[in-house]
């Protein structure tokens, strides 16, 4: 299931005026694992995404994937060199089409510029074919959902449910190696809930992404999850299987805080 | 913004280039200019400047002086923006304008008094009508504005009222252009006590009330906005409006007031300014408007002190550094390039310190 | 039940009571007229345009800039926003009398005017006080006469306006565009007057129009009636063929436009034979602005970056033309055919976008806006000073450009406006180009991300600070392209032919016009431009020269306050800034999403 060791943080920290955020952090993701990681509101767990992503610079720490230190690059470098995202929050371009959401995604993976468009190459139409072709197809994972007459109409209509999905698509199109999800079925209803853990499960098998998830729903974690990691304050608490991880004291009490006598 | 650990873009070592290469030109024509002033045959003034003279102290003492009154002005100005920016997060444009509306009311004001004959037999009280006139226009201008044009505007993108506030900016320009007509009115003239320099000083009275009423209408502000209920509610809107109103907070009212102290340290600025220069034309609020909002930067956005901070850096360089760094550079008809000067400032402020020289204090909406 | 409440629903919508009226808000709306009525009154308008006849001898421009006050306000002060299918009330005389009050208030404020002209002295000082003033309003009789027939007027326009709510929709429609032709043919009448000399239509104008100027009154009656009977006859063939339009397939719609490009392609080549040279002169004016207003088009319709130093950009391509073609440029004179110096300009241009890009490209958007600001001052005080003199001739300019040298066809000088046109319009074309490929393109799309969402846009993988540079680089580009002309054109080159304004006024083009839409940019220029005048030059109605920057100002204001998305939208902008409404239409129109209706449909999506 597991292949070389893709992504190693080492001892990661990070401080915001006086808080530390995180806290001497380790963390590890082989290639084709699908790694949750949990923890109560306010672990940090966003935070880790923003600085593996590039967007949050870390005060000490190292971040590697395959074998670089990411520490320093840009989001946008970072996303190139294969690592993608979701936003907890989702983020879509709400004004342009929902082709030209996961369209402009890929634009780390091609390269035409400007002479290209203005005198429309041959190479220019065929990155523009593939990048349609390939938009489709991403698209396409979803269902029906998100192509036919939808591919053309501005993101900002589409449903709650299905403005999560496209986030994915977008993260999809990036071509990564690596894909961050963050809280991808929040305020989906169960049955929206369940056919997302089944895509995620293929997002592994069929597109050979390795997933890493922020998630909160414990159904999702336990039904699609390889490996969970708690965070806690900024640290990791637990690492582990699911039932390994759900049964540790030290993450229960993390949760819900130390038992009264005779509870369990 | 993130922070950057060492400059990894083309972009980046650009910008660098261009940090060092402005330091270096003021050190250089620093180092110039004092080398000049030891000894203006020197090897460098020779081969850069030919015809290089020794500043006089007097001259000094005169540049510096102009350049604090003038940086007063801009310090007033700059208060507004200031304000506004920190409560509403974006740069009203038309605020220059109001500080027009100011001198222009003063310049209509004190023409008439002199027309009646208070003007020369009682200036202090004539100059104080001025000054309420003045302060009563300007302020009710910047309330006006605030209502019609920025209001319904609240919580459009940041970019929708600033160029609405360029608009603004226009219609009062050409406005007073059109009622008034064009070109360049003057102000009676100024007592002599005004016009001469105080003796021991050896400065220009002008000069030196324009110092005074700066000073004055600073402290009056510091005193509003600390120590008064309204300045705690404005200091609240300007920190969080949403949180404001839920403390019970008249958020709208707190905003007007806003405005309206703004202009009303605007009108001020710009009857000193009719005193200080003479005259004003329908465009004498651009450019000082500009600077202004370069002042407000460069000492920091949000920031009362620094606005003021600001207005005087700018005010000062603008009239040192043509005589003491373009000069002795070599560079011909050096005064030309006044204006050029402060924006040069702005631009090397904000490469530097982005957050101005004595840091920003914006909304928690707009904090980046 | 169902009968009770049947019954309710097939009752008339009652009509408000003549009485029952929102007495403050007539009141406010009548102040607001009245102030408006004074303003522009002691603005000069009146006064100033009197001269500009537009039916001759009823009503010259000057009583006109009055006139539409009273009716506009007369219409909006009844205007509601009708919620889907919930009518309030029904139109009636409650619609008159609010307008004929309001108009009333208005006329009050005017009349007050009056008698103060006539009492007092405040010439001192509004500039505009005076008898003129008085003889125009008082239309030269008594001042009571005056008072009364402004009260008359203004309540009997108000009432007007009121009139269009209760008219049924097309008598509305016919009236108003009856008038606004009017209007405009009046307006044109220079340009008609050139134009009907070259098509050998001399006897039409005159009919239409009197020698001492303005339409005469049945050339007047005869546009009004054409108009109105465009709306009531011709509209709906119009609306058909723009649905046959619409439900072409694709392959026929291509074949469709590609006609339609052909044609204006051969009117823009054939018409100004046909022009005289003022209004080919103006046709070119407008041009080289319109090349302006593409480019600024690129950096703030397209990747939404205000720059509002867009005219050193001007600057740079002018000087550089004047510099290395002038037999007068101090410093070097190379004196180069015009094509060559082209190339050098690009290369300025590129450099030149570069270097006031990069240090502002991280910048906030206002910041950057003045910062940008700075950067063209600092531009034109350098390029003026004494210091750059020796290559850019300082206060005192560069002056005998040779004309442009286009590979021996043609030699493009500011004698020749035709000449100078084709050149204009065939840079327009480029530009025109330019944007419509680029915004269909990878770059295109960066742009519009990084408009959205700029953060976002970078961890979609796209260099912001790249695609933003390329975007100052095309603008500057297109931008010089005009300097390059203008300054062939012109002949010589000042620095005060690029100050901040001309950014300005070029920011109000593309933005009234409807950021980010070329045909809404070109819109705009032609309108303004044309019709008001540039910053420096006059347009058609050139007694507009003192007001026209007044009123770019008050557009830029409106615009922003009702339609921040332009005269003719780009469709995507005007669903950034009218999201609610749009969310909700599609709501309405049952377009959004309903998982509902997909989930029972699977395509092979479940687990």
């Amino acid at each position: 299931m597991s292949g070389e060791r893709l992504l190693t943080i080492d001892s990661l920290s990070v401080t915001f005026g006086g808080l530390n955020a995180l806290n001497n952090l380790n963390f590890h993701v082989d290639e084709g694992e699908i790694v949750s990681v949990i923890g109560p509101n306010g672990a940090g767990k966003t935070t880790f995404f923003n600085m593996i992503s590039g967007m949050v610079t870390p005060t000490a720490g190292d971040i590697v994937f395959r074998g670089e230190s990411l520490l320093g690059y840009d989001p946008n470098q970072v996303t190139a060199r294969g690592i993608a995202r979701t936003f907890q929050n989702v983020r879509l371009f709400a004004n342009m089409t929902i082709l030209e959401n996961v369209m402009v995604a890929q634009h780390c993976r091609t390269k035409q510029g400007i002479f290209g468009a203005l005198f429309n190459t041959p190479g220019f139409r065929r990155e523009e074919e593939d990048i349609r072709e390939h938009a489709e197809k991403v698209l396409g994972f979803f269902g029906t959902r998100l192509i036919g007459y939808r591919l053309h109409q501005p993101a900002s209509v589409l449903s709650y449910a299905n403005r999560r999905r496209l986030e994915i698509a977008r993260a999809m199109a990036t071509k990564p190696t690596i894909i961050l999800l963050d809280e991808p079925v929040a305020g989906m209803n169960p049955k929206e809930s369940e056919e997302l853990t089944g895509l995620i499960g293929k997002l592994r098998s069929e597109w050979g992404f390795t997933i890493v998830m922020i998630e909160h729903d414990m159904n999702v974690v336990r039904d699609v999850s390889d490996r969970v990691v708690v965070l806690d304050h900024g640290e990791t608490i637990a690492q582990g299987s699911f039932e390994e991880v759900s049964t540790d004291p030290e993450v229960i009490e993390a949760y819900l805080g130390r038992p009264v006598e005779g509870a369990s | 913004m993130r922070a950057r650990h060492a400059p990894r873009t083309r972009v980046d070592w650009f910008l660098t280039f261009l940090r060092l290469a402005l330091t270096a030109l003021v050190t250089v024509g620093l180092l110039a200019f004092i080398g000049q002033q030891i000894d203006p045959d020197n090897f460098f003034a020779r081969a850069v400047n030919d015809d290089a003279s020794r500043l006089s102290w007097e001259s000094i003492k005169d540049l510096v002086v102009s350049g604090l009154s003038q940086g007063a002005m801009y310090g007033l100005i700059a208060l507004g923006y200031s304000m506004v920016y920190g409560v509403l997060g974006f740069i009203n444009f038309a605020h220059g304008e109001v500080f027009m509306v100011g001198a222009m009311t003063g310049m209509i004001t004190s023409n008439k008094l002199a027309d009646g004959g208070l003007w020369e037999s009682n200036f202090v009280l004539a100059i104080l009508i001025a000054i309420i006139v003045s302060v009563l226009c300007s302020t009710m201008t910047a309330v006006v504005m605030e209502r019609v044009a920025y209001r319904p505007l609240r919580g459009s993108p940041r970019l929708i009222p600033l160029i609405t506030s360029i608009g603004v900016s226009f219609f009062i320009q050409y406005t007073s252009a059109l009622l008034l007509g064009p070109g360049a009115k003057s102000y009676p003239q100024l007592p002599d006590w005004l016009r001469d320099d105080i003796s021991w000083l050896g400065i220009e009275g002008k000069k030196i009330v324009v110092l005074v009423v700066a000073a004055v209408s600073m402290a009056g502000l510091w005193y509003l906005v600390e120590r008064t209920k309204t300045g705690k509610a404005m200091r609240a809107v300007a920190e969080d409006k949403e949180i404001a109103s839920l403390m019970g907070i008249d958020v709208d009212r707190t905003i007007v007031t806003t405005f309206a102290v703004g202009g009303a340290m605007a009108g001020v600025a710009g009857i000193l300014w009719g005193i200080l220069f003479g005259s004003v034309t329908e465009f004498t609020g651009f450019l000082p408007g500009i600077k202004a909002f370069s002042a407000a930067v460069v000492g920091g956005i949000g920031n009362l002190g620094g606005a003021m901070a600001g207005g005087l850096t700018l005010g000062s360089s603008e009239s040192l550094a043509p005589q003491m760094v373009l000069e002795p550079l070599g560079v011909t008809g050096h005064t030309q390039l006044k204006d050029a000067v402060a924006f040069l400032v702005l631009i090397f402020v904000l490469l530097v310190k982005p957050t101005g020289l004595f840091g920003e204090r914006l909304s928690s909406e707009d904090r980046a | 039940m169902t009968a009770h409440l049947e019954s309710q629903a097939s009752e008339v919508i009652p009509a408000r009571g003549v009485l029952d009226q929102d007495w403050r808000k007539l009141s406010r709306y009548g102040a607001l007229l009245a102030l408006g009525l004074v303003f522009v009154s002691l603005i000069g308008m009146p006064v100033k345009l009197d001269s500009r006849v537009v039916v001759e001898p009823y009503v010259s421009m000057g009583y006109l800039s009055l006139l539409w006050l009273p009716a506009l306000l007369g219409y909006t002060v009844s205007a509601e926003k009708v919620l889907e299918g919930m009518a309030s009330h029904a139109r009636g005389a409650h619609e008159l009398v609010a307008g004929a009050v309001v108009g009333l208030i208005g006329g009050a404020g005017l009349a007050l005017l009056i008698w103060g002209l006539d009492t007092r002295d405040l010439s001192d000082p509004l500039v505009n006080w005076g008898d003129n003033l008085l003889g125009l309003l008082t239309f030269n009789e008594t001042v009571g006469y005056g008072m009364l027939v402004w009260l008359g007027i203004s309540a009997g326009l108000g009432l007007l306006g009121g009139l269009l709510h209760v008219l049924p929709r097309t008598a509305m429609r016919a009236g108003l565009t009856a008038l606004i032709a009017v209007f405009l043919v009046s307006a044109l009448e220079s340009a008609l007057d050139d134009i009907s000399e070259g098509f050998r239509l001399e006897w039409l104008f005159e009919w239409l129009f009197e020698a001492r100027g303005g339409l005469t009154p049945k050339g007047a009656v005869a546009v009004a009636v054409v108009a109105a009977g465009y709306v009531v006859f011709g509209r709906n063939r119009a609306k058909a063929v723009r649905q046959r339009y619409d439900a072409m397939p694709t392959v026929e719609r291509t074949r469709a436009n590609a006609a339609l490009l052909v044609l204006t392609g051969v009117a823009i080549v054939v018409l100004p034979m046909f022009l005289g040279k003022l209004t080919n002169e103006l046709l070119a004016n407008v041009g080289l602005f319109l090349l302006l207003a593409l480019g600024l088009n690129i950096v703030v319709g397209l990747a939404g970056i205000l720059d509002l130093g867009y005219v050193a950009f001007f600057a740079v391509g002018g000087y550089t033309t004047a510099i290395l073609t002038s037999p007068n440029s101090p410093g070097i004179s190379p004196e180069l055919p015009w094509l060559l110096a082209l190339i050098v300009v690009i290369g300025m241009a590129t450099l030149a976008g570069l270097f006031i890009g990069a240090p502002v490209i991280r910048m906030r958007g206002d910041y950057l806006a003045i910062v940008t600001l700075g950067f063209g001052e600092i531009i034109r005080l350098t390029v003026r000073s004494d210091w750059a003199s020796g290559l850019t001739g300082g206060a005192q300019g560069i002056t005998g450009i040779p004309g442009a040298d286009i590979l021996g066809v043609a030699d493009v000088r500011g004698i020749d406006p035709q000449a100078v046109f084709y050149l204009v319009a065939f840079f327009c074309a480029i530009a025109i180009y330019v944007s419509w490929r680029l915004e269909r393109s990878r770059l295109g799309r960066a742009w519009m991300a990084v408009r959205e969402d700029e953060s976002v846009a970078e961890a979609m993988g796209i260099n912001t600070v790249n695609a933003k540079l390329m975007a100052f680089v095309v603008g500057a580009i297109l931008a010089s392209f005009s300097g390059a002309i203008f300054a062939a054109k012109v002949g010589s080159v000042f620095e005060s032919s690029f100050k901040i304004l001309v950014s300005i006024v070029i920011l109000v083009v593309v933005i009234v016009g409807g950021m980010g839409r070329i045909a809404g940019v070109i819109a705009g220029a032609v309108v303004l431009i044309g019709v008001l005048g540039g910053p420096n030059q006059p347009g058609l109605l050139a007694e507009f020269s003192e007001f026209k920057l007044l009123i770019y100002g008050a557009l830029l204001v409106w615009m922003m306050l009702k339609r921040p998305e332009g005269l003719i939208p780009n469709v995507r902008r005007s669903r950034e800034l009218h999201q609610e409404e749009f969310l909700q239409d599609a709501w309405l129109r049952g377009q959004t999403d309903d998982d509902e209706e997909h989930n029972t449909t699977q395509g092979g999506a479940t687990a």
